[in-house]
């Protein structure tokens, strides 16, 4: 219970940060600073050359190095106070309010580079937060789609049974019977290839949808084909409940748990997909930023080999955000099985 | 006699799975807007009169049950239809890509399952000790790993340590060299994807060995070995592995679908030349018939392997042979 509590606030506070992205970011996602690309996160100092205690945190700012291009000194002579709740560049806050404050920054048009930079020299930090709002918004509302796809399919199927039943479960056969992946890349071939970012999401959640509505359908079916025939639900029919009344009051509250743990099941995977399709340069395009395309950067030999290791961030983040889901896909599922 | 109907009527079944497939697959690339020949048009040196002449070569203006028909026409040809990107017919082109995705899942199957078995048989049989804790945290830790990860952090190793091949199949020259050479490079390129895959397969399988093994030594019979003084390791390895081969056999048929599309990460990641970067190629390019051509390969190996998978609980459980 404890955990289960612990993983749903966790995870509640990422997705807060991921829809306050313009808030919590210093900069654009796209900004490009050219003077300073691969720039490692800068160190955050509150003891001066002198040693003596500053009373603002500050970082020093970067001076690239002569001769190199992705290295950096930091330069002694120019402290760069972090200040808070400073304005900005102009963002909407959830997409929709207007603002320019920013958590945090540092004076005029300086930049500081809490995660380091990527090789156009766009903040890392800016991008993995506007980057969470797209992958994990698309990767919520894909599982979401699939679920409701698969409750309203799974219900029709299991409660009407006949031939609705046998074409909507040899539909989800087929659905399985190709590899998900493959099945995921097909489908987004029959979409153009280069989307304008908005499309891409909404494109992306639908395909990502449609591959994923077959086992949550499949289950819900054999939870709703078993309690159709159970007393309370006779009970209602005979005393003239409609069939519509029926299902949603007494057969689908039934197959809630098996929807919930197959929709905290269910969003890794699709976050995964959209995560996936952009690696593969299917998804969300540049300079967008999505935790895919940041990652798409390590398949070039020369980014990947130089191993700058704050480039791997998104993964990072993917894997904090999976092993939340997983625990809490474990927990509703023990809870089923104690109450079953 | 009862064996080869049952094959009979599964082949049927796989046959009708491939035909609706390659229906739904063609409809929704049908609909597609662009074709293969829409990046040439910008292309200033190729004049809109070749475009023209192209597009009524490979007749790509017909209605999509005109190209349809046209296509299962050429399965039964044994072509698969014609690939516009390698110029070739695409059943040869997908044969060699699926030979090289088969021979990396096979042997990835094999090294997870070898490795995977006894580690889970070793948890079950120290529940709750060190070792069971150590291994359900790196279980963990491994599943929620992403396969693009696995295949870049492995292909970073790869090059910082170096001395193994960062992407391929072959070297250059391997035509030439002598076939303990060939053999050798071979594995050498084999290294690296074979890790990653066996990295992603073996935590499933160590979970589920480990959970079914503990249900079977629950069991009567393995408390009544037990009382007869029968020892742990003895136990375990001879009667509860036994008693729950079924359900372990099983999970391989589950974990095809899942196999398949990880190798489709980790080619493509590795530049392994199987149907997975085979496919990705394809949807770049927008060539339709290799798509349709690369998930039917998918399809076909995921049908074949859980084909394989049944087989093998026939095998090691004769009550399901009745």
């Amino acid at each position: 219970m404890t955990r289960l509590r612990t993983s749903v606030g966790l995870l509640a506070i990422v997705y807060v940060a991921a829809a306050t992205a313009g808030f919590l970011a210093p900069y654009d996602p796209a900004e490009q600073n050219r003077r300073y690309p691969f720039a490692p996160p800068v160190k955050v100092h509150v003891l001066d050359a002198a040693g003596s205690i500053h009373r603002r945190p500050f970082v020093y700012e970067l001076r690239p190095r002569p001769g190199t291009f992705d290295e950096y000194d930091e330069d002694r002579e120019r402290p760069l106070e972090i200040r808070f709740f400073v304005r900005g560049t102009p963002y909407r806050l959830a997409g929709v309010v207007p603002s320019t404050l920013h958590l945090f920054g540092v004076e005029g048009s300086r930049r500081v580079f809490l995660m380091g930079t990527d090789e156009y020299g766009r903040d890392v930090l800016s991008r993995l937060l506007h980057g969470a709002g797209i992958s994990l918004g698309a990767g919520l509302l894909a599982a979401a789609a699939a679920v409701s796809l698969g409750l309203v399919i799974g219900s029709i199927a299991g409660y009407y049974g006949g031939a609705s039943d046998m074409l909507a479960m040899r539909a989800a056969e087929l659905v399985m019977a190709v590899p998900s992946l493959y099945l995921l890349l097909a489908l987004r071939a029959a979409l153009p290839l280069h989307l304008a970012p908005a499309d891409a999401f909404v494109l992306l959640v639908a395909v990502v949808g449609a591959v994923g509505w077959a086992r949550p359908a499949l289950l819900v079916r054999a939870v709703v084909s078993t309690v159709r025939t159970r007393d309370f639900v006779v009970a209602a029919r005979s005393s003239g409940a409609s069939d519509v009344h029926i299902l949603a009051r007494h057969v689908l509250p039934q197959a809630a748990g098996v929807a919930l743990t197959q929709f905290a099941l269910l969003v890794p995977q699709c976050v995964l997909a959209e995560v996936t399709l952009s690696f593969f340069g299917l998804g969300v395009s540049e300079p967008a930023p999505s935790w895919g395309t940041m990652l798409a950067d390590l398949q070039r030999f020369h980014i990947l080999a130089a191993a700058y290791w704050w480039l791997f961030l998104p993964a990072i983040a993917i894997v904090a955000v999976f092993l939340l889901y997983y625990s809490i896909t474990d927990a509703l599922h023990q809870r089923l099985m104690l109450r079953s | 006699m009862r064996p080869i109907r049952l094959l009979l009527v599964r082949a049927l079944y796989s046959a009708f799975v491939l035909a609706a497939v390659s229906v739904l697959l063609f409809a929704a690339l049908g609909a597609a807007p662009g074709d293969f020949l829409t990046d040439l048009r910008l292309n200033p040196q190729i004049s809109p009169v070749t475009l023209e002449r192209l597009r009524e070569r490979y007749a790509l203006d017909d209605p999509v049950p005109v190209q349809y028909a046209r296509w299962a026409a050429s399965v039964f040809r044994g072509e698969f239809g014609y690939s516009l990107l390698y110029n070739r017919p695409v059943a040869p082109l997908l044969r060699e890509r699926a030979a090289n995705t088969l021979l990396l899942t096979v042997i990835s199957t094999v090294v997870a399952w070898v490795l995977a078995v006894p580690i889970g048989a070793l948890t079950a049989r120290r529940r709750g000790t060190w070792v069971d804790r150590l291994v359900a945290v790196v279980v963990t830790v491994l599943i929620a790993l992403p396969d693009l990860l696995i295949a870049l952090v492995l292909l970073l190793i790869a090059i910082q340590v170096g001395g193994l091949p960062t992407g391929g199949m072959v070297s250059p020259g391997h035509e030439a060299m002598p076939v303990a050479a060939r053999a050798f490079d071979l594995l050498s390129h084999l290294a690296m994807p074979v890790v990653a895959l066996a990295l992603l397969l073996s935590p499933v399988v160590i979970r589920h060995v480990r959970a079914t093994l503990i249900e079977a030594l629950d069991a009567p019979f393995i408390q009544a070995a037990r009382a007869k003084g029968a020892d742990d390791r003895r136990l375990v390895y001879r009667h509860a592995l036994r008693a729950s081969a079924t359900p372990i056999a099983a999970l391989l048929g589950v974990s095809i679908a899942s196999l398949l599309s990880a190798s489709l990460a980790v080619e493509a990641v590795m530049s392994w030349p199987g149907i997975g970067p085979l496919l990705l190629e394809a949807i770049h390019a927008r060539d339709v018939h290799l798509v349709v051509g690369a998930a039917l390969a998918s399809t076909c190996f995921l049908l074949a392997g859980n084909l394989v998978a049944d087989g093998l609980v026939l095998f090691v459980d004769p009550r399901t042979r009745a």
